[in-house]
């Protein structure tokens, strides 16, 4: 009875993962970053989406400050952090936020500040997104874990 | 490729520097290269990876990211060549135009490879520097 736990919860994390991979949320390489983890960095995965996390939110309330300012002028340091976002982004396999980080990054290359905000909440929206589900994803392999633990009493 | 496919260079004793201002990034190529038996270290950017070289660490391989704060790849590159460095230098970035990439490369590189790096790019890069011999 408690195997099925194992498996059902298994099958759930493989039925999000085969969506996100269906949507286009995700990409080969998250599954190199799947295949890095192993016995010398049991968390690799989690610690890796972990620091992408903390990068990319201090990456995306630089861009908002920049944007809001009504003095704002400075399109290159848009494109500096675009480049962070697009580079770790396309690294653990993040495909939608790479992409929208690139459509942003055109506008930021033709100045064009309504552009920017746009293509701002566009990226904003997609990595929430993301996150959640990365979230989701680890809950539930934090379940399987929990429940591959249980024992039969003797 | 499986992980009982990949080479383990282990016995090669080869070491390796990534420079990249980029976490992430640092992490996943220290993991490529760690993953292949290759002993490495990280810095986060170009005169990072020269003071390393001034202080006398030397490495086999440097993977060398190219927009970075304070000295970025190419300078970096040119300046490691000044000093005589002849460690096999790769550039590895999200995205170069062709002007960009040419600048990378007469900086003193060895090769060049696109990000996000993998398995397979990485080993194309041993292959290329003689480090790794395909069976």
């Amino acid at each position: 009875m408690l195997g099925l736990g194992v498996d059902r919860l298994q099958a759930d994390i493989n039925r999000l993962l085969a969506s996100l991979f269906h949507q286009g949320v995700l990409d080969e390489h998250f599954l190199q970053l799947q295949q890095l983890q192993d016995e010398t960095s049991p968390n690799f995965v989690y610690d890796v989406i972990n620091i992408y996390f903390d990068e990319s939110e201090k990456l995306l309330r630089n861009l908002r400050l920049l944007l809001v300012d009504r003095e704002f002028s400075d399109y290159k340091k848009i494109g500096l952090h675009l480049n962070q976002l697009v580079g770790s982004s396309s690294s653990i396999g993040a495909r939608r936020v790479r992409n929208v980080c690139v459509a942003f990054r055109s506008a930021s290359e033709l100045s064009n500040r309504p552009g920017c905000m746009r293509g701002l909440e566009v990226v904003e929206h997609e990595y929430h997104y993301l996150k959640n589900m990365m979230h989701e994803l680890f809950q539930l392999e934090q379940q399987r874990l929990l429940a591959a633990g249980v024992r039969y009493p003797v | 490729m499986t992980r009982e496919e990949l080479p383990n260079l282990a016995e090669s004793k080869l070491t390796a520097l990534v420079v990249d201002d980029n976490f992430v990034n640092q992490s996943i190529h220290q993991k490529l290269l760690a993953r292949l038996g290759i002993t490495n270290e990280v810095v986060c950017n170009g005169k990072e990876a020269v003071d390393a070289h001034c202080s006398g660490r030397n490495y086999d391989l440097i993977l060398m990211d190219m927009d970075m704060p304070i000295m970025n790849g190419i300078q970096a590159t040119k300046r490691l060549r000044e000093m005589g460095i002849e460690s096999k230098i790769a550039g590895v970035t999200t995205r170069a135009n062709e002007g960009e990439k040419k600048e990378f490369m007469e900086a003193g590189l060895n090769d060049f490879q696109e990000k996000p790096l993998t398995i397979s790019k990485l080993l194309s890069i041993l292959h290329k520097f003689d480090f790794y011999v395909q069976t």
